[in-house]
C-alpha cells in the first residue's frame, strides 16, 4: 500500500492505531478460517463512528477496499481482505452505551464482547439470549454481521430475531440509520434485516440496538448419555414433536465427547457414542414439568444415563465444556476442518448417517457436534495440512455431505456465514435469480465494490 | 522448537480474553493467537527475525493464562519463552548475562553478598536521602525502576539463619525438604519462616538443605539452557541425599521450575524429585480438617490474588482459597479476574514498565473494588510489585504471603 496512503489513514486514527509494518499485516491475514490466509495493506482501529466515516470516506475515494473485522473469530474467511487493502477492527469501539430498561433494549458499539452485553443485562436480571459458542471473544458488529445463532437458538433464536436498529456507516462514509426502539415499523423496505447478516458486504455498523427479554427465572441442565448414536438423534426429533422446547438441545458425538473431556474434566462419559445437552429454561413450575417429559423422551430412546446438574456451578460447567468443543477437537488433528450443514430438525438422524458414511468413504475422522435442535450441525474434519491427499478427501467428503443437506431442504451455512469459505456452494443454493438480486442489492448499497470484496458471491 | 506445537493453533481466539496484554492493547500482535503466528511464520520463512517482531514477541509476560484458556492445548508464553531462550542461546551468553547467570546466580553466597550494599544503603538512611534528592533520575531507567521496587530487605537471608533440620513439634508424621528460593529467602524471609513453622506445627520434620541452588528459572529466561540444568542437576542430587516425602516450596516461580526438572533432566533421580515437589498450599490443605482447629479469628477482609506460575503454570486455585476460609472470622472476598497477572513476570516490570504498569493498574483497580484491606498472593515477584503499589495510596492495603496470615492466625492469643 502505498506510504502517502498510510499516512492519511494516519492523521484519522494517530500513528499508532493505523499498522502497516509486515509482523502485523501477517496476524491480520488470518482469522479462525482454517486453510484461509490474505494478508492486507493496512489495518486500522478507530475509536469513533466519525473516524469510520472518515476512513471509509478516504478508502472509497482511492477506490481502497475496505474489511470490516471484530475479533476475527468467524469460519467463512469473512475477515479477511482479498486484495491487500484496509482492514478496519472494531475492537476500540467497545462501548455498551446504553440498557434502557423502560423499553427493553440496549444499545452498543460494535466492538463489545457478546459476553460483556450478558454480564451488563443480567446483572439488572435482564436477558440477550444469543449466545455463540465463541461469546467470550466474539464481538456484537462480528455476531450481526453473521447472523450468529447460539446454544439458546432453539428457543430464543438467532441474532436477527434480537436486532432492533443499526447505525450503519455506508460504503462512501454516508450515516444509515434503520430501525431503532420501535417494536413494529413497516416503513418501507425492511433494511434491518438485510443488514443482518450481510458479512461486511453492506456497510460498517458503529452502533447496534438490541431487543431484551425478562431474565428466566429458572434453568434446569440435563445431559443424557447414548450408546448409539442414532437413538440420540431420533430423541432430538422426538423433544420437538413434543412441543417441549427446551432453550438448549445440543449434541456431542464420541470423538467430540472425548476431546472435550481432555480438556475441561467435566466427567463426560467416554464409552458412549453420543451426548444431548438440553436445558430449559423459564417458570420453575414450567421447567419442572418439561425437565420430566425430557427425561422421559430421553428413556424411551435407551439413554444409559441422565444426569440433572445439581447446582448452578455444574450447569455452568457442562455448558461451558460443550462451548469448547470445536477447540478441543484441535487437539487431536492440527488442522480441523469445521462445517456448518444444517437440515430441518426431522432429518438430524439421516443426516448423521450421511456423515458418518461420508467419513468412511473418504477414510477422514469426523467429529459431529451441533445445535441439533436447530437441525445445524457441525461436521468437523480432523486432518493434517501437511497431508494434501487428506485434505483433498476431507474436502470430498464435505462436498457430498452438502448435496445431501441441500436435498433434504437444508443448507449450506446456518451460522457461520457465506464468505469465503462456501462461496462455490451458493449458486447451488440460491439459483441463478438469488444471486442476481443480491448482487443488484450489493450495487445499491455499494457502488464501487469496496466494502469487504471477494465475500458471499 | 516442536512444530507441531505451533500447528496445533487453529486460531479460534479462545485465549484472547485471557491475554493481559491483548487486553491492554486489541492488538493481534499483543494476543496470544498473533504471537503463535509469529513464531510460527518466522520458522516458515515467511517472515525474518527483524528488531519489531523481537519487540512484539518480548511484550508477552510469559504469564500462562493463554494455556489455561486454550482448549487445543497450546501454550503460547511458552512457546514465546522457548523461541527467545533458543534465540539468546544461539546468540552466546553477553559478559554480563554470564556474569549474572553463571558467576552470581548459582552461588547462594555470593548473590547474597550482592545484596548486601543494598541493605546498608536502605538502613543508614542513604535510600531516603537517595530518594528525595532523585538521584536515581541520573541513572539508567531499569536501575531506578529496580530502587523503587524493592522492599524493605531483612538483616539477613533466611539461609543463613535457619538451622538444617527444624524438627516436628508433637508426633512426627513425615519429613519434608524445604525449597529456599533466592527471592523468599533474600527478601520474604519472614514468609518462609511462617512456612518452616506451619509445616513443623503439622507435625513434619523440615530440612533446608543449606547447599541447595537457585530453581535455575533466570537461566531460561536468559537463554542459558545448561545453567538451567547445572542448576537442576545440584538440587536433584541434593535433596536425592535427604529421605523426604515431598519437597515443599512457598515460592510459585520455583515450584513450576522444580515441577519440571523431570523434563529438563534424563534419568529417575529428576522425576523423581519433580514428582515430590509441592507448592506449600497444597501440602497444608491436606491437613485442612486439622488446621480448622489451630487457626483462631482474624477479623481482616481478604481477598487472593493467584499467582501466575501457582495457577497456570501449576493449576493450583482452589487450595489457597480453602485455606484461607478455614481462618474463622475472615471474610474473604473473591478478587475480580484472580488469575490475571499482576505485571511482575520475572524482570519484565523492569524491562517493560509501560506495559507492566498497565497490567498492574488493572490488577490494584481490581483489588481496590474487592474493600479488601489485605491481599493474600504466594509468589515474591508478585508480593514486591503488589506491596509497592497498594502501599501507596491513602488507605493502604496489607500484602501478605499466605502462610504468614495463616500463622498469624494461629498465634492469636
Ligand atoms: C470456537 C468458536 C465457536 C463458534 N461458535 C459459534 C456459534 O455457536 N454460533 C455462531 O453463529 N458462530 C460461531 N462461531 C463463529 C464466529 O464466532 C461468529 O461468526 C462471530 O459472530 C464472529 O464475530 P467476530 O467479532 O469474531 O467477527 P469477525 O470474525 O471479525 O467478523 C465476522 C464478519 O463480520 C464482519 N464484521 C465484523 N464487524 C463488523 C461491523 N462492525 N460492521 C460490519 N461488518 C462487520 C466482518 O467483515 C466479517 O465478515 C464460532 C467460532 C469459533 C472460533
Ligand atoms: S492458542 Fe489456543 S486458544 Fe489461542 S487461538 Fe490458538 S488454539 Fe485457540
Ligand atoms: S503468556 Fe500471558 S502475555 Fe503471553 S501470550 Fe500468554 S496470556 Fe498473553
Amino acid at each position: 500500500m502505498e506510504p502517502s496512503f498510510i499516512k492519511e489513514l494516519q492523521t484519522i486514527v494517530g500513528e499508532q492505531y493505523t499498522l502497516s509494518d509486515r509482523e502485523s499485516l501477517a496476524v491480520y491475514g488470518y482469522d479462525s478460517t482454517p486453510e484461509i490466509e490474505s494478508l492486507p495493506g493496512a489495518v486500522v482501529l478507530p475509536a469513533t463512528a466519525e473516524d469510520v466515516s472518515r476512513i471509509l470516506r478516504l478508502c472509497h475515494d482511492a477506490g481502497v477496499s475496505v474489511t470490516p473485522r471484530g475479533s476475527g473469530t468467524n469460519l467463512s474467511g469473512g475477515s479477511l481482505s482479498v486484495n491487500a487493502g484496509v482492514v478496519m477492527q472494531t475492537s476500540r469501539l467497545n462501548r455498551i452505551i446504553e440498557v434502557d430498561e423502560e423499553n427493553l433494549t440496549a444499545t452498543v458499539e460494535p466492538g463489545v464482547v457478546t459476553s460483556a452485553l450478558h454480564r451488563e443485562v443480567e446483572s439488572r436480571s435482564l436477558f440477550y439470549p444469543p449466545d455463540p459458542g465463541s461469546m467470550n471473544i466474539s464481538t456484537m458488529g462480528g455476531n450481526v454481521a453473521e447472523n450468529s445463532g447460539g446454544l439458546r437458538g432453539l428457543k430464543y433464536g438467532v441474532t436477527a430475531d434480537y436486532v432492533m436498529g443499526l447505525e450503519t456507516v455506508l460504503a462512501n462514509g454516508d450515516l444509515l440509520r434503520t430501525g431503532g426502539k420501535v417494536v413494529k415499523d413497516v416503513a418501507g423496505y425492511s433494511l434491518n434485516p438485510l443488514l443482518v447478516s450481510s458479512e461486511g458486504t453492506l456497510g460498517f455498523f458503529t452502533g447496534i440496538t438490541v431487543k431484551l427479554i425478562p431474565k428466566p427465572q429458572g434453568k434446569i441442565t440435563m445431559l443424557a448419555h447414548f450408546p448409539v448414536l442414532q437413538d440420540a438423534a431420533l430423541a432430538v426429533s422426538a423433544i420437538i414433536a413434543a412441543k417441549v422446547i427446551p432453550a438448549t438441545l445440543e449434541f456431542l458425538d464420541k470423538v467430540t465427547i472425548k476431546c472435550v473431556e481432555d480438556y475441561a474434566h467435566v466427567g463426560l462419559p467416554l464409552n458412549v457414542d453420543a451426548v444431548l445437552l438440553i436445558e430449559v429454561d423459564g417458570h420453575p413450575a414450567v421447567i419442572a414439568e418439561e425437565a420430566a417429559a425430557v427425561a422421559e423422551i430421553c428413556k424411551k430412546y435407551r439413554c444409559s444415563f441422565f444426569q440433572t446438574a445439581q447446582n448452578a456451578d455444574e450447569a455452568l460447567n457442562l455448558a461451558a465444556a460443550r462451548r469448547t468443543a470445536l477447540s478441543a477437537l484441535a487437539r487431536l488433528k492440527p488442522t480441523t476442518i469445521l462445517e456448518d450443514a444444517t437440515v430441518p430438525r426431522s432429518c438430524i438422524a439421516p443426516m448423521l448417517k450421511v456423515i458418518q458414511e461420508a467419513a468412511a468413504k473418504y477414510n477422514v475422522t469426523i467429529g459431529t457436534f451441533g445445535h441439533a435442535g436447530d437441525g445445524n450441525l457441525h461436521p468437523t474434519c480432523l486432518t493434517d495440512e501437511r497431508d494434501q491427499d487428506e485434505i483433498r478427501r476431507a474436502h470430498a467428503a464435505f462436498a457430498e455431505i452438502f448435496d445431501v443437506a441441500i436435498a433434504m431442504g437444508g443448507t449450506i451455512t446456518g451460522e457461520h456465514g457465506v464468505g469465503i469459505a462456501k462461496k462455490k456452494y451458493l449458486p447451488r443454493l440460491v439459483g441463478e435469480s438469488g444471486i442476481r438480486v443480491m448482487r443488484g442489492i450489493k450495487q445499491a448499497f455499494d457502488p464501487k465494490g469496496i466494502l469487504n470484496p471477494g465475500k458471499v458471491f | 522448537m516442536d512444530y507441531v506445537k505451533l500447528i496445533n493453533c487453529m486460531r479460534c481466539g479462545m485465549c484472547l480474553p485471557a491475554c493481559p496484554t491483548y487486553k491492554e492493547t486489541f492488538l493481534e500482535t499483543a494476543s496470544p493467537r498473533g504471537r503463535v503466528a509469529l513464531v510460527r511464520k518466522l520458522q516458515e520463512g515467511e517472515l525474518d527475525q527483524s528488531e519489531r517482531l523481537l519487540e512484539y514477541l518480548s511484550l508477552c509476560l510469559d504469564c500462562q493464562a493463554c494455556a489455561s484458556a486454550c482448549p487445543c492445548g497450546v501454550n503460547a508464553g511458552e512457546l514465546v519463552a522457548e523461541f527467545t531462550c533458543e534465540r539468546k542461546g544461539e546468540a552466546g551468553l553477553g559478559f554480563m548475562e554470564n556474569l549474572i547467570l553463571r558467576k552470581l546466580v548459582p552461588h547462594p553466597d555470593r548473590l547474597e553478598a550482592s545484596m548486601a550494599p543494598m541493605r546498608v544503603y536502605q538502613r543508614s538512611g542513604l535510600q531516603k536521602l537517595v530518594r528525595r534528592l532523585g538521584v536515581l533520575k541520573m541513572f539508567p531507567k531499569p536501575l531506578e525502576r529496580m530502587e523503587g521496587l524493592l522492599p524493605a530487605l531483612p538483616s539477613r537471608p533466611l539461609r543463613q539463619t535457619i538451622q538444617e533440620v527444624t524438627p516436628a513439634r508433637g508426633t512426627e508424621r513425615g519429613t519434608v525438604g524445604f525449597f529456599l528460593g533466592c527471592v523468599m529467602s533474600l527478601i520474604f524471609s519472614e514468609a518462609s519462616r511462617a512456612t518452616i513453622q506451619l509445616l513443623s506445627l503439622l507435625g513434619y520434620r523440615v530440612i533446608t538443605p543449606r547447599d541447595q541452588v537457585c530453581c535455575g528459572a533466570p537461566n531460561m529466561l536468559g537463554g542459558d539452557l545448561e545453567g538451567l540444568k547445572e542448576a537442576a542437576r545440584t538440587n536433584v542430587e541434593l535433596f536425592g541425599g535427604f529421605d523426604v516425602d515431598y519437597i515443599v516450596t512457598d515460592c510459585g516461580g520455583c515450584g513450576a521450575e522444580l515441577k519440571k526438572y523431570g523434563h529438563h533432566l534424563d534419568g529417575d533421580a529428576a522425576a523423581e524429585f519433580s514428582g515430590k515437589v509441592r507448592d506449600i498450599s497444597q501440602i497444608l490443605a491436606l491437613h485442612a480438617g486439622e488446621l480448622r482447629q489451630l487457626l483462631k479469628p482474624l477479623g481482616r477482609r481478604v481477598t487472593y490474588h493467584d499467582p501466575c506460575h501457582i495457577a497456570h503454570c501449576q493449576g493450583i486455585r482452589q487450595e489457597p482459597r480453602q485455606l484461607l476460609k478455614l481462618i474463622p472470622g475472615l471474610d474473604y472476598r473473591e478478587l475480580n479476574e484472580a488469575d490475571a497477572c499482576c505485571g511482575s513476570a520475572g524482570t519484565y516490570n523492569i524491562q517493560r514498565p509501560e506495559m507492566a504498569d498497565k497490567v498492574l493498574q488493572r490488577k490494584v483497580d481490581n483489588i481496590r473494588r474487592t474493600g479488601a484491606d489485605c491481599l493474600v498472593t504466594a509468589n515474591p515477584g508478585c508480593l514486591i510489585q503488589l506491596k509497592k503499589a497498594l502501599a501507596a495510596d491513602a488507605q493502604p492495603v496489607r500484602v501478605a504471603h499466605i502462610t504468614e496470615l495463616l500463622l498469624e492466625s494461629f498465634m492469636v492469643k
